[in-house]
């Protein structure tokens, strides 16, 4: 019976990894795999030299880094807050209303984000976050959140902490809950008070989980974050908001340059198979994690 | 601990901490509420910038606009269609590749080279380009298969499926099968019953990914009539100006009537109701899911 997922799997995910090979070629749609001519490196060696790659590596690395640290710092603050708070049905509330937009799509979220985000340019249609911003004196014209290409990239940090620390809160409070309470107890009886408590007690018993999805974070690296940049960007912030993802797609998809938007995908999957591979044998090696 | 809950230290962290939070939870729903309450708002008050987090000279034009909308209920079809075939056809692919897996290699010989294949993949991916080219090849391209063939088998589902699976102590299938159940029943009387937390929640799994995938309705899709939800979404609110360079001209001149804020706003509200609906149950499937997919090692 498990010959059927295997077929699909065969047909949708190993014939593109096959498919890869167009990668080092000059590759024609209407000359397929078999007639398309062989060229080597040379797409690789295009890559280099194409103005767009690097940016779009450092940008890639320096937005999944910041979503790598913000997504697990925020929500372990919050859990951590969370857990002092001893009336349940607060509790629930806060986290029932803190996880919603971990289940909405990013085009539902950028519509929203767009339009309260956004610098306006009438005058007349600045959005919320600015008026906000502008009401409480923080600053005196509107930002544009979205158009600045130094402000761009911490836009999608921030956003990406807003739509998973909900989410991620409940991962760690499951964690916090799991702690033996005879541990705060005798440590109450010893005389140690609430802050010697958590940072002896609550920290220590939750590293294991910390460290967890930080090495589980590491195969995500160039990972950005597609979904997000590519409803948010424009042309103006490609400098600091253009990503691998969204350079495949242009190359590959509008610009038709098949073969050089393949191998940029070929050396993302390259360095991110080795990278989920070493967090994987690390996982297991501190945290006791395995998936098979 | 009671000496501790009432010193005077203690109460003020805990009033200044229950203020943060509720703070940092109104401040989460603000940009949704906000948007919210624009879609029951009148266009003049949008023109004007006046809607703050309540509507201004209430409305639901917008809505009732909307649900007039053939093109946009068309698109909800479609959407439909993916999730009713596809989150089935996913957990059948889930289940008839977890359970095999499961088993021990005394059982099932070649298990090992089983779980490399799909591990493999895991790790690595053909990218966007090339899985392009095989579904536009397979003559997938403006069906509804090309939604749920390609994610058919989601491999981290099957994962999780599987190490449940384990869980299920070996007594129960070996009297079974001593009795002379074959795998098909032991899957459907035994294996099934007993999961009953784990398919739901890989169901949800499922069921959410089915309904917030926009990318793969955006490239599959020649015709917008046959865009689900969020791909039609992504044009219309995301993205206007996709429109405007694939010249055509019926789409456009559509997109620029609801093109005011308000509509756009309760088309988001309409596409997310599913959601909204089903969210509040799955808070202890998630943390649920997250440990089964750990295994004691």
């Amino acid at each position: 019976m498990v010959l059927i997922p295997v077929a699909l799997l065969f047909v949708f995910n190993y014939l593109p990894i096959f498919g890869l090979v167009m990668a080092f070629q000059d590759f024609q749609p209407g000359l397929g795999f078999l007639n398309s001519k062989w060229v080597g490196l040379d797409n690789f060696r295009t890559l280099l030299y194409l103005p767009d790659f690097i940016p779009a590596l450092r940008n890639t690395l320096l937005i999944a880094l910041g979503k790598i640290i913000g997504n697990i710092v925020v929500p372990l603050t919050f859990a951590l807050m969370l857990n002092e708070i001893k009336n349940k049905i607060f509790k629930k509330t806060v986290q029932t209303v803190t996880y919603l937009p971990y289940f909405l799509s990013w085009i539902v979220l950028s519509g929203i984000l767009i339009n309260f985000l956004t610098q306006g340019n009438t005058g007349n249609d600045t959005g919320f976050l600015n008026l906000i911003l502008q009401n409480i004196g923080l600053i005196d014209e509107p930002v544009n959140f979205l158009g600045d290409k130094q402000i761009f990239p911490w836009t999608m940090i921030i956003s990406d902490i807003w739509k998973n620390f909900g989410y991620n809160a409940i991962v760690y409070l499951a964690a916090l809950t799991g702690i033996d309470p005879g541990l705060y107890e005798a440590s109450a009886i010893d005389g140690a008070g609430r802050w010697k408590q958590t940072w002896h007690i609550t920290i220590p018993g939750i590293i294991p989980i910390i460290i967890l999805m930080t090495v589980l974070a590491i195969g995500n690296i160039l990972n950005a974050g597609f979904d997000q940049i590519f409803n948010m960007y424009s042309a103006s912030v490609y400098e600091t908001g253009d990503i691998i993802d969204t350079l495949v797609y242009r190359l590959g998809l509008i610009n038709q340059q098949y073969s050089l938007s393949a191998a940029v995908g070929f050396f993302k999957s390259v360095v991110s198979g080795i990278l989920i591979v070493v967090s994987y044998k690390l996982a297991d090696k501190f945290a006791g994690y395995r998936v098979f | 601990m009671d000496k501790m809950k009432t010193s005077p230290q203690r109460k003020l962290f805990i009033i200044i901490n229950g203020i943060f939070i509720l703070f940092i939870m109104i401040f989460c729903m603000v940009p949704i509420i906000n948007v919210l309450a624009q879609s029951f708002s009148s266009s003049h008050a949008i023109v004007q910038n006046k809607v703050r987090l309540w509507p201004v000279d209430f409305t639901t034009s917008a809505y009732a606009y909307v649900m007039k909308d053939a093109k946009f209920w068309n698109a909800v079809w479609v959407s439909v269609k993916r999730v009713v075939i596809g989150v089935p056809f996913n957990m059948l692919m889930t289940i008839l590749a977890a359970y095999p897996l499961s088993k021990g290699d005394h059982i099932f010989r070649a298990r090992k080279y089983y779980s490399a294949y799909f591990v493999f993949l895991m790790i690595f991916n053909g990218g966007l380009i090339p899985t392009y080219y095989v579904v536009s090849k397979v003559g997938l391209m403006d069906t509804v298969w090309s939604l749920i063939l390609p994610v058919g088998v989601p491999i981290f589902n099957v994962i999780l499926m599987m190490n449940f699976f384990r869980g299920i102590p070996e007594a129960l299938e070996e009297s079974a099968m001593l009795e002379g159940a074959t795998d098909w029943t032991v899957l459907s009387r035994i294996f099934i019953p007993l999961s009953k937390p784990s398919i739901a929640t890989v169901t949800l799994f499922s069921l959410i990914t089915h309904w917030n995938s926009w990318f793969d309705g955006l490239i599959y899709s020649n015709f917008t009539k046959n865009y689900p939800l969020q791909s039609y979404l992504q044009t219309m609110i995301v993205d206007t100006k996709s429109l405007i360079e694939s010249g055509d001209v019926a789409d456009l001149i559509s997109s620029l009537s609801v093109n005011d804020t308000n509509l756009k706003a309760a088309q988001i509200f309409i596409s997310i109701i599913p959601l909204m609906i089903i969210y509040p149950f799955c808070q202890k499937y998630f943390t649920s899911g997250l440990t089964l997919g750990s295994v004691k090692g």
